[in-house]
C-alpha cells in the first residue's frame, strides 16, 4: 500500500535516465526541499553505482545527513566509499572588494569544482549516472549580490555537463520570489531547459496536519518519447514523515 | 481533528519534560536540536520548545506600533538571566539604552505555578480522562527545568541593572555605518567567540538586530547587501550555538525582496497591532479590549527534519495578563447572533458541541 503511494511522484516523474533536468519549486508557505531529498536517496539506491554531486548553499552536511538517515540512507557512508560528494557553499562569499570580476570568479570557482568531479566520476569504469543536486538558486544568487546573469551563465556551463557526460540535474528553486520581469529570467529559463517540473504549493484552503500541500508534476520527457501528450501533468496531494512522503490523489487517502 | 489533538498535546509534552541540559537555557529538542527560550513561555509553547539553537528568526513589524520590541526585550532579557552573551543592534543613536527597557522577571513564581493548573482544569473539562496526565506533567515540568527555562516577565519593572553590568552585552547602532560590513564583522567575531567545538555547546548567545532595513540606515536601499548580510550572519549562526532575531519592517523591503527575506528565515512571525475602535472586530473576537496585537507564525524553523510543522492555529492574540506579563492566546471567536448568514457554520457548531457537553454529564 505504501509502496504504490510513493510511487506516485516516480510514476510521474518516470523512469530514471541520464542526462535528465528535473527543476523543483517551491514557495515560503510549502518547502519542496522533501522533493530534492527524494532525489538524492533514489539516486543513491544500493543496487546502483551512481554518483550524486550535492551543491548546498542552504543547509549545511548534518542537516541532509540526519534527514536522509531517517529515510534509510547513510551520507557520511556514501561520502566515504565517494559516491557522494557534499561541497559546502552555506559560506559562499563572492567578495565584493573588487567588483563585478571577482563575483562572477567565485561561480567559476565553483564550476571548476563541479567539472573537476564529474571529470574524476566519469573517467572511473562502469556505466554510472551523475546526478548534480544545487539546493537552492535563490541563493546563488544572493551570494553572487543580485547578478543574476552570473548565476544564469553557472548553470548554462553546468547543462553543458549534461551533454559531454550525461549528467542529471536536480535544482530547486524558490517560485514566488520572481514575480518581477527583470528576475524572471532565472526561473523561466531552467523551466524552459527542464524535463520535468516538480511545483509544491500549499493547499487552497490552507495547512493541515494530514495533508501538507500539493504536488504539481509537468513532465516533458515523455511527451517528446511517446507522442502522447495526455496526462502528462500530474497533480497529487503529500504528506512529508520523517522517513517517507505519502503520495495520494485528493480524497483518496483512508 | 478531535482524535488527532490528545496525541499531539502528549507528543509536544514529551518533549518539553525532555532532560534538561548543564547548559543553562537550553533545552534539547527532537532532531538533535537544542532550543533557546524566546522569554514569552506561550511563545516556546506554541513553537514546540522555544527558538532552535542555530536558527534565524524574522520578526515582520508593524508599522505603527512596537510590538516587536515587546518580543525582543523578553528575548534579550531572558539571555541575560540566563547568562548568556548577547549582542544587540539597533538604528537607534543610543543602542545601549535598550538595556534599560528590558523587562524584569516575575518576582512571584508561586503565583504563577498555582495559576496554570487551575486554567487546566477549566479547559479539560471534557477530556476528563487526560486530565490526571497532563497535571502530573505540568506541574512537575514547573517545578523542575520549566520555571528557570523560560521566566515570566513583569513588563512593568525594569530589570536590575547588575544583569547588564557585566561585560556579555555588545551593542551596536547600525546609524554610524555607510554598509553593513562593520556589522558582519562584529557578528562574526562575536559568534567566533562562542563557537562550537563539534557538536559541543559551550554556551549559547543571542543575537537581535531591529528594524534592519529601517530608513535610518544608509544601507537601506542596498537590497543585495542587506540579503547577503542575513545570509552570512544564517550561515554563521548556524555553525555556533547562537540564536539571530532580526526585526524588519516588511513595508519598507520591495515585495520580490520580501519573499527572498522570508525564505531565509528559519522562523517567520508577525506581529500586528489592532486598531482601537474597530467594532467589526469587536464584535468577532471575544476579549479584544484586553488585545494588545496579533502575532501569526508563519513558518517553524525544520533543521535536521524534512517534516513541516503544522500548528492548530497560526494566529494568536497578544494580551498582558495583569498588566504585566505577556500572554498569548488562541483566537476565540465570539458566538454570533443569527442574522449574519455566512458565520452559520461557527455559531452551530459552537452550539451543538456545548449541548452535546451539557447533555453527556
Amino acid at each position: 500500500m505504501d509502496n504504490s503511494r510513493a510511487n506516485l511522484l516516480e510514476e510521474a516523474v518516470g523512469i530514471s535516465k541520464g542526462g535528465r533536468v528535473v527543476v523543483v519549486e517551491d514557495c515560503v508557505e510549502t518547502s519542496g526541499a522533501f522533493v530534492l531529498h527524494h532525489f538524492l536517496k533514489r539516486s543513491l539506491y544500493p543496487d546502483t553505482s551512481d554518483v550524486v554531486i550535492f551543491i548546498a548553499f542552504a543547509h549545511p552536511f548534518s542537516h541532509y545527513e540526519r534527514i536522509l538517515r531517517k529515510m534509510g540512507c547513510n551520507l557520511t557512508v556514501h561520502r566515504k566509499t565517494h559516491r557522494f560528494v557534499f561541497l559546502d557553499m552555506l559560506t559562499l562569499e563572492c567578495p565584493d572588494r573588487n567588483g563585478k570580476e571577482t563575483r562572477q570568479d567565485g561561480l567559476l570557482a565553483l564550476y571548476g569544482e563541479i567539472e573537476k568531479a564529474v571529470e574524476i566520476y566519469s573517467s572511473l569504469e562502469g556505466s554510472r549516472t551523475i546526478t548534480i543536486m544545487i539546493d537552492d538558486i535563490s541563493l546563488i544568487e544572493v551570494a553572487a549580490n543580485g547578478l543574476s546573469n552570473h548565476v544564469l551563465d553557472f548553470l548554462h556551463y553546468c547543462y553543458t555537463l549534461k551533454a559531454k557526460y550525461g549528467c542529471s540535474f536536480v535544482t530547486l528553486n524558490h517560485e514566488d520570489i520572481y514575480s518581477s520581469a527583470n528576475t524572471l529570467p532565472l526561473i523561466l529559463q531552467p523551466e524552459y531547459l527542464a524535463d520535468v517540473i516538480i511545483k509544491a504549493e500549499p493547499l487552497a484552503t490552507g495547512l493541515a496536519s494530514d495533508v501538507h500541500g500539493q504536488l504539481t508534476v509537468l513532465n516533458k520527457g515523455s511527451v517528446c518519447d511517446l507522442g502522447d501528450s495526455s496526462s502528462k501533468v500530474r497533480n497529487f496531494h503529500f504528506r512529508v514523515k520523517e522517513n517517507i512522503v505519502d503520495y495520494f490523489y485528493p480524497g483518496t487517502q483512508t | 481533528m478531535a482524535s488527532s489533538r490528545p496525541r499531539g498535546g502528549s507528543f509536544s509534552r514529551n518533549i518539553s519534560s525532555a532532560a534538561t541540559t548543564q547548559i543553562p537555557g537550553v533545552k534539547l529538542g527532537p532532531n538533535g536540536t537544542s532550543f533557546l527560550s524566546s522569554g514569552i513561555p506561550d511563545l516556546d509553547q506554541i513553537l514546540g520548545g522555544g527558538f532552535t539553537l542555530g536558527s534565524l528568526v524574522m520578526v515582520m513589524e508593524d508599522p505603527e506600533a512596537p510590538h516587536h520590541m515587546l518580543l525582543l526585550r523578553n528575548f534579550m532579557s531572558q539571555g541575560l538571566i540566563h547568562k548568556q552573551t548577547l549582542l544587540y543592534a539597533s538604528p537607534e543613536r543610543d543602542p545601549r539604552g535598550f538595556l534599560g527597557t528590558l523587562p524584569s522577571p516575575m518576582a512571584s513564581k508561586e503565583e504563577k505555578s498555582h495559576e496554570r493548573p487551575a486554567e487546566q482544569d477549566a479547559n479539560l473539562r471534557i477530556a476528563w480522562q487526560y486530565k490526571k496526565y497532563f497535571g502530573e506533567q505540568n506541574s512537575e515540568g514547573q517545578r523542575g527545568g520549566k520555571a528557570e527555562y523560560c521566566n515570566d516577565f513583569d513588563l512593568r519593572k525594569p530589570l536590575e541593572r547588575h544583569f547588564y553590568s557585566g561585560q556579555r552585552v555588545d551593542c551596536i547602532s547600525l546609524r554610524d555605518s555607510p554598509n553593513l560590513a562593520p556589522l558582519l564583522e562584529r557578528c562574526s567575531t562575536f559568534s567566533a567567540q562562542i563557537a562550537k567545538s563539534d557538536d559541543n555547546i559551550t554556551c549559547a548567545s543571542r543575537i537581535a538586530i531591529q528594524s534592519l532595513c529601517s530608513p535610518q540606515c544608509d544601507f537601506s536601499d542596498k537590497d543585495w547587501e542587506m540579503l547577503s548580510f542575513i545570509r552570512s550572519l544564517k550561515g554563521m549562526v548556524r555553525s555556533s550555538g547562537a540564536v539571530a532575531v532580526i526585526s524588519f519592517p516588511p513595508s519598507l523591503v520591495s515585495p520580490a525582496f520580501l519573499k527572498r527575506w522570508q525564505h531565509l528565515a528559519d522562523t517567520l512571525i508577525s506581529v500586528k497591532a489592532i486598531p482601537d475602535e474597530d467594532k467589526e472586530l469587536a464584535k468577532l473576537l471575544t476579549g479584544y479590549q484586553d488585545m494588545l496585537g496579533l502575532l501569526s507564525v508563519h513558518k517553524v524553523a525544520r533543521i535536521n527534519t524534512q517534516v513541516p510543522a503544522i500548528l492548530e492555529a497560526t494566529t494568536f492574540s497578544m494580551k498582558l495578563r495583569k498588566r504585566r506579563a505577556l500572554v498569548l492566546e488562541c483566537l476565540n471567536q465570539a458566538p454570533v447572533d443569527g442574522s449574519s448568514g455566512s458565520s452559520y457554520g461557527t455559531s452551530g457548531s459552537c452550539s451543538g458541541s456545548s449541548k452535546t457537553g451539557n447533555l453527556d454529564f
